[in-house]
């Protein structure tokens, strides 16, 4: 399937980030700071995932470049324009779809699609607008009234109106909210598809599988700040950690003051003994763990380690900023 | 100029206008020739002649203004604040277009739609009264200018309020109002000489006393002072919206 027309991105040079975010900050009527000194470059085609609690500052982060937002300070370039001075072109470039499902109950379909092309400026292309809807299994539904639909295929509807004028950019906010397992599968193949075919996609989500599965580089925001922008593998490689969990022979009610030394964690039940360590040293420090504990006569019948997930890295980060910043 | 940005607001304002055709006619024609039926035939008979215009013409102009300026204002602010309300308006927001290109799909669609319900309305009271326009072209003028510059003053409406309340608001306890003592249904010359003043504050006078001028060429205030008053709502009203796209006002956060 090709949704998209081959003759797109030529506006600024392969090697330029498509979006530069540059000390932006936002700070809404009420007084409320929702982004703080915000520094961000996208990357051209890649899939950009921005990862944080609610409330974080995702959404308007994402508002500010879209341009629903104005940022209080600071400068965003969008596919080489300014997102305030030259916003015909950035705006052009740029295709959202919001995070809430919000739609006209009395178009059609056809006629919302067909309205979001003519809006971005772009002469009808009714061929075009037809493989965009069969690619997001739409197409059945073309002259239906949007009320009529259910929630999934709302969703879908948003991502062809997004996809409508061509955009280079993509960005999904929450793209996976309310989509059953099966439609989410569906999307995220066609976001790959995007990608494939040049499309930079910028997206935030909930389900931090997704991220890990998809997101080629990670943002995580809290707060208002940026806290991490990394790639995701060396993200991960650089804050995973292993565990080691030991079930016991015998429960425990106290560990031997002795092994305190050691990243040791007992449950509650005493049944499970959890060591932490660096997956990156060297000496993982394993061997003289297993020995410490023979000579107390700790014994175990299972054993089984696992690197922490993306979760629990998202978890730790935003723990951190807490414990930093009351 | 994004033409097709243009072309797609106003394409989308008009669907809605058609979706809805029925009762966007039947309602304002039924009202009129109640109107005609009321005023211009039971009551209207026992009238005298105002200026040698028959009572049953004499309030045509004021009935189609009367039905304009609510048309114009309660289409203008529906078409924007539906999307503010159901939260489309996102897609507006983050489109290339200027405000200007987005007054012309949603002004443009607003004016087309009370032009035509202007029309329609004169259509029906010839069914009632017969009347002649003197000034065909200027009747013209007056109408697309009144459509416009109340289109405008509609879509301000539909940009500050955030109820459908607050939508209803200033039709139903401004320009109504404002209407009916504003000479639809009499001369000012008819009232005592110190409501002949105050009700020179009234800018709705001045709307229908120059259209009542295009027709029978009589006038309660000079033609010249009629015409510049609604320019001067118009430029009010453009300064107002380019003001309120420039800060973001209600709109954009």
């Amino acid at each position: 399937m090709t949704i998209r027309p081959t003759s797109a991105h030529t506006t600024t040079e392969l090697s330029a980030p498509i979006i530069s975010v540059r000390g932006v900050h936002k700070t809404y009527a009420g007084g409320f700071q929702a982004l703080r000194n915000i520094d961000l470059e996208i990357r051209r085609g890649e899939i950009f995932a921005l990862l944080g609690p609610n409330g974080a500052g995702k959404t308007t982060l994402i508002g500010i470049i879209c341009g629903i937002v104005n940022p209080s300070s600071g400068t965003v370039v969008a596919a080489g324009h300014d997102i305030r001075k030259d916003y015909r072109a950035a705006r052009a470039a740029i295709g959202l779809v919001p995070q809430e499902l919000h739609t006209d109950a009395f178009e059609s379909v056809w006629a919302t699609v067909r309205f979001s092309r003519g809006l971005f400026g772009k002469a009808p292309n009714p061929d075009y607008l037809e493989r965009i809807l069969r690619a997001l299994s739409l197409w059945d539904k073309r002259d239906a009234k949007i009320m009529s639909l259910s929630g999934g295929m709302k969703r879908r509807l948003l991502i062809a109106k997004a996809l409508s004028h061509e955009p280079e950019i993509l960005f999904l906010d929450e793209p996976s909210a309310g989509v059953d397992v099966e439609l989410r599968h569906d999307m995220w193949r066609l976001v790959r598809e995007l990608r494939e075919q040049g499309t930079t996609i910028i997206l935030t989500t909930h389900y931090i599988e997704e991220a890990e599965d998809m997101a080629d580089r990670i943002g995580v925001i809290n707060k208002g700040e940026l806290v991490v922008v990394e790639d995701k593998t060396a993200l991960m490689r650089k804050l995973g950690k292993k565990e080691l969990a030991l079930t016991l022979r015998q429960p425990l009610t106290a560990l031997p003051a002795e092994l305190n030394a050691w990243p040791l964690n007992l449950s509650a039940d005493g049944q499970t003994l959890v060591y932490t360590f660096d997956s990156q040293t060297e000496e993982t420090g394993i061997a003289e763990l297993l020995r410490a504990l023979n000579q107390h006569g700790i014994d175990f019948k299972d054993l089984r380690s696992s690197e922490s997930s993306l979760e629990d890295i998202f978890v730790s980060l935003v723990q951190q900023a807490k414990g930093v910043k009351p | 100029m994004n033409f097709y940005g243009i072309r797609a607001i106003y394409h989308f304002e008009m669907a809605r206008t058609f979706r809805t055709l029925a009762e966007s006619i039947a309602a304002p024609v039924l009202t009129t020739s109640l109107y005609f039926i009321v005023f211009g035939r039971a009551i209207g008979s026992r009238m005298g002649e105002i200026d040698n215009v028959g009572y049953g013409a004499f309030i045509i102009p004021g009935l189609v203004m009367l039905n304009l300026l609510n048309e114009s204002i309660s289409n203008a602010s529906f078409g924007i604040y539906m999307p503010k309300w159901s939260g489309t308006i996102y897609e507006l927001l983050s489109a290339p277009v200027s405000w200007i290109e987005v007054l012309l799909g949603y002004v443009g669609a607003a004016t087309t739609k009370s032009v035509m319900l202007g029309l329609l309305i004169l259509g029906t009271a010839r069914v009632f009264v017969p009347y002649q326009i003197a000034h065909p072209g200027w009747m013209v003028a007056f109408l697309l200018l009144t459509a416009v510059s109340f289109s405008l003053f509609g879509f301000i409406i539909g940009l500050w309020a955030d109820s459908f309340q607050k939508l209803q608001v200033v039709p139903m306890l401004v320009v109504t109002p404002l209407t009916f003592l504003g000479g639809a249904f009499y001369s000012i010359n008819m009232l005592p000489p110190l409501w002949q003043k105050v009700t020179l504050f009234n800018p709705v006078v001045y709307l229908i006393s120059g259209f009542r001028w295009s027709f029978y060429g009589i006038a309660d205030v000079d033609v010249a002072m009629s015409l510049g008053m609604t320019f001067g709502f118009l430029v009010a009203c453009l300064a107002f919206v380019w003001w309120a796209f420039r800060t973001g006002y209600k709109i954009r956060n």
